[in-house]
């Protein structure tokens, strides 16, 4: 097992070397990495400036290996809007954005494998269909949307909820978080819900799916004919075996609903990384825009590597298998 | 012996929910195809705008001397025309992105299943990088890079999604290259791409189908939200994404209209192709025969 | 002394989208306490069904429509689920074909085990351990004690199909019925296991209704044999008996098509046709259309005779032998 662990970890981080190195030629050598690292107003005595102390005017391979220094130490230079290191910028707003996150897939998956093992199991029944139309609804509407009528109904017509912004927070080592205060939570709930719905719609589809066709197994068969409650059956026997895709699917799914957050953040103004980055994009705060690439690509792969693991925990025969 | 063909279409037709929506997305379809012919009014064409036409509830009559049946947006476009060719929009960038995204996946799967190997591993690998990088945050980044217009659209939706077909196609390849017919069409003087095209690829085609069906409602889905961020198509060819954007501000101020009809339009269309998709997929799954 | 399984007029159907499926159609036959009847058929004959149903495991959208199965003299059909589920595993227990479908995958055999015995009782995790252990060398599987802890792909074929039958033992059931437990495994590793479960029915005095399409393996091990088609039962008879003396053309031909019965260099008979679609039954006897004795009167269906010990199902049975 632990060969395979490190194996893993060999290969992420190579593959984290493969993406610093197409993040620089695509700045570096094909962009002009002036325009990465300066306002494009800056006047020519800046500019001369910060050529000689990035080293521009070095081969190419120097550049390299100097921006690979600058990543190590976490140098992504400075935005051009905010004027602060870019890096602290997005530890910043990373928060934020993890517990917005965190709180939709938590959601979505406590809810949505109960009531997908439920469908999978009575396929037929009316509470069933019922569950699996509100999942295609789910499933199928766009995340903005969902958001638009969320704040039209909760935030517009009925006034319950604010229609924006996060809420006060909790300063917790070091780190302010808004979910353990009562306001915060209040601002929490509907952008959770709108990243959560679509999470949770597959989630419902996945387990049900999955839970049908465990259920037509000789697995089942078998261990009904040993007289084992149905109750245990779906809870040791059917909900172990739909973890294993569930599992790889839920880390993949992380990773889209931290994604999806860039739209949610944007509807409900949300303080976030999402938000930053279209706010970037559109402002061309380059530096912003790379590092966010980076980040990105690092977050990936490491829940790449999560899944992995994890995958070879639950599923015994992969540990053999997979060399 | 009956047809395959009638075979599935009688399983299909079961499915009342499956049928319905098919109709539905074929009357969206043809008239979205006719919507130069039936809608009143050409959104695109900028000079026929009447600012003071902008923001009328359903019903009113406007300068054009028709009534616009849905209302009117911020320009003063008649709500109902720019819906008909958002539609139009949406309709020919999902199925051009999701059709451009399942041949290139279906290729490269094929191809990585067919010479194994380090070739094999390697596109592998990267299909399987990107199949976990979302695709959303894929296509917003290649948007950025490459600008707005509908070629550099579709083509960030196709970087985004021809993951999905090359897995499906690899899978189905590997599981038929390594059946009887495949070696004894190998032993035989023809040249490797016939086998590959010819034999192959034709068998790979039922879990191709279902995931394009779910690919081109995740593209329309993915342009409208692309769109909506301001990333999609220049303002002067509104898909429906952006009319919802546009209608975004309005909402709070009680003209929900706007953005709510759009949003509509934009709901039944990806809901409708969903719901033909997954009876699709269930139909195809020979996991739940009974 | 009553029979320890009684099935009478045993139907079940399935209702599916192309119609109706008569897997079993009024199936009657006993089963007394230590026997083991073999039940022989080839696919689409209704000997899996009529298993499954004795279990009440049939899953819809198959039902028992009619008919009566008792055990100890309880009614099972219709029975209500919970005490249905009681009594599978304990008083009645099945095996099926493929162990490696049967057994999770991702759970030991130790937690699957476990999760048997406390179906029905409830034992510390240490008792359960031992029984396991005990269960596991009675099925004569080696280093029981590690091989608790290890998954099921870590076996081997017949070991695997040890460790279920070793499951199905573990409370002591008066009757286990065996859906082709050896059809999927190796030729020598069948004849071990056979020689097992003899050995094993014999000490324990379980009752086994062995399901198989394999003449011999069935008649080494049954005493007494029942043979389907198209979900009726056709002949029925003392193991030796049925082999020596088939009544039923059906039962001839099955017999004639195995190779240890034919002497070497004489062609293998096979039976003409192919089964009937449980959809479009024949009308009369379900054999008539491959039978080379059929005649205008077996358009009825036959009556199943009984005679002492045998039982067919046919307007012209093949003749008796003399003194029987």
């Amino acid at each position: 097992m632990l060969g395979f662990v490190i194996q893993r970890l060999l290969q992420a981080f190579i593959v984290m070397l493969v993406i610093s190195f197409l993040v620089f030629v695509g700045v570096y050598a094909i962009g002009n990495p002036i325009d990465v690292l300066i306002s494009p107003d800056a006047d020519q005595r800046v500019r001369e400036m910060v050529i000689r102390q990035y080293g521009l005017d070095l081969p190419l391979w120097q550049q390299y290996l100097g921006f690979l220094g600058r990543l190590a130490v976490g140098d992504f230079g400075r935005s051009f809007v905010f004027n602060m290191p870019v890096l602290q910028l997005v530890l910043s707003r990373l928060p934020a954005t993890l517990e917005l996150t965190l709180a939709a897939v938590l959601g979505a998956t406590l809810l949505g494998v109960p009531l997908g093992m439920y469908a999978g199991y009575k396929p037929d029944g009316l509470v069933s269909r019922l569950i699996m139309g509100l999942s295609i609804l789910g499933f199928s509407v766009p995340t903005f949307w969902v958001g638009l009528v969320l704040i039209l109904t909760f935030a517009v017509t009925l006034g319950w909820l604010p229609a924006g912004e996060r809420g006060e927070t909790v300063t917790v080592f070091g780190v302010p978080w808004s979910f353990l205060t009562l306001d915060g939570l209040r601002h929490l709930f509907l952008p959770a819900l709108n990243l959560a719905l679509f999470k949770l719609a597959m989630m419902i589809r996945l387990a049900r799916a999955g839970t049908r066709e465990v259920m037509l197994t000789d697995v089942v068969k078998f261990a009904r004919a040993a007289g084992e409650t149905e109750r245990t059956i779906l809870a040791r026997h059917v909900l172990r075996l739909i973890s294993i895709p569930l599992v790889t699917v839920f880390g993949l799914e992380f990773g889209s609903t931290l994604a999806f957050a860039v739209v949610t953040e944007t509807i409900f103004s949300w303080p976030g990384v999402g938000k930053l980055i279209i706010d970037s994009i559109s402002s061309l705060d380059r530096p912003v825009m790379v590092a966010y690439l980076m980040l990105v690509a690092f977050l990936f792969i490491m829940i790449n590597f999560l899944v992995d693991i994890s995958y070879a925990a639950l599923d015994p025969r992969m540990r053999v298998r997979r060399a | 012996m009956d047809h395959p063909l009638a075979g599935i279409w009688g399983e299909f037709r079961e499915n009342r929910v499956a049928v319905a929506a098919l109709a539905i997305v074929l009357v969206i379809a043809l008239v979205a195809l006719l919507a130069p012919l039936i809608a009143p009014q050409n959104p695109y064409d900028l000079a026929k705008l009447v600012l003071m036409d902008a923001r009328r509830p359903p019903g009113y009559v406007g300068s054009g001397g028709y009534v616009h049946i849905l209302g009117t947006d911020a320009q003063g476009r008649d709500l109902y025309s720019a819906i008909l060719y958002g539609l139009r929009i949406s309709i020919q960038i999902g199925v051009l992105a999701g059709m451009a995204a399942l041949v290139v996946g279906a290729v490269l799967g094929t191809c990585a299943a067919y010479f194994g190997g380090r070739i094999e591993a390697f596109i592998m690998r990267i299909v399987d990088l990107q199949l976990s990088f979302p695709a959303i945050l894929l296509a917003l980044m290649l948007a950025a890079l490459l600008g707005k217009g509908m070629a550099q659209l579709v083509a960030a939706l196709v970087a985004a999604q021809y993951a999905y077909f090359a897995r499906t196609a690899h899978g189905a390849a590997s599981v038929e290259r390594s059946k009887d017919y495949v070696e004894a069409a190998l032993s035989t003087p023809l040249p490797a791409y016939v086998v590959v095209f010819r034999h192959i690829l034709p068998n790979c085609l039922p879990p191709l189908i279902v995931v394009a069906t779910v690919q081109i409602a995740n593209s329309i889905s993915l342009e409208a939200t692309l769109s909506f961020l301001g990333l999609g198509l220049p303002p002067t060819e509104p898909s429906l994404g952006m009319l919802i954007a546009n209608g975004f501000q309005y909402m709070l101020s009680g003209r929900y209209w706007i953005s709510i009809y759009p949003g509509i339009a934009l709901i039944v269309l990806i809901v409708a192709i969903n719901l033909v998709g997954d009876q699709v997929r269930d139909q195809f799954n020979p996991r739940l025969k009974r | 002394m009553s029979a320890l399984l009684e099935v009478a007029d045993l139907t079940t159907h399935f209702m599916t989208r192309a119609g109706v499926v008569r897997a079993v159609e009024g199936v009657s036959f006993e089963v007394a306490a230590g026997e083991v009847v073999g039940l022989v058929g080839e696919s689409g004959s209704g000997k899996s069904v009529t298993g499954l149903s004795i279990l009440g495991l049939v899953d819809p959208p198959g039902r028992i429509v009619a008919g009566s199965i008792k055990l100890a003299g309880q009614e099972l059909v219709g029975l209500d689920g919970e005490s249905l589920r009681r009594l599978r595993g304990r008083r009645v227990a099945m095996v099926f074909q493929d162990p490696m479908s049967m057994l999770n995958p991702v759970l030991t055999i130790a937690t699957q085990m476990r999760l048997a015995i406390e179906a029905h009782e409830s034992v510390s995790k240490e008792a359960a351990r031992t029984r396991s252990i005990e269960a596991l060398a009675a099925v004569r599987i080696p280093d029981a004690a590690q091989r608790l802890d290890a998954y099921p792909h870590q076996f081997s074929g017949g070991m695997r199909q040890r460790v279920a039958i070793a499951i199905a033992l573990l409370h002591r059931p008066a009757l286990i019925v065996c859906d082709e437990p050896t059809t999927a495994l190796d030729v020598s590793i069948q004849a071990q296991i056979l020689t097992e479960m003899r050995g094993l029915v014999r000490d324990l005095g379980t009752a086994l209704i062995w399901i198989s399409h394999d003449l011999a393996t069935v008649s080494s091990l049954a005493s007494r044999i029942l043979v389907m088609y198209a979900g009726r039962i056709i002949e029925e008879g003392p193991t030796a008996a049925v082999l020596r003396n088939p009544r039923h053309p059906y039962s001839r031909g099955l017999l004639e098509s195995l190779p240890f019965r034919v002497e070497p260099g004489r062609d293998l008979q096979q039976i003409p046709g192919s089964t009937p679609s449980l959809l479009r039954l024949p009308d009369g006897c379900a054999f008539r259309p491959r039978c080379g004795q059929a005649t205008e009167l077996c358009h009825k269906m036959p009556l199943l005779e009984r005679h002492e010990r045998r039982a067919f199902r046919c307007h012209h049975p093949l003749p008796a032998e003399v003194g029987r």
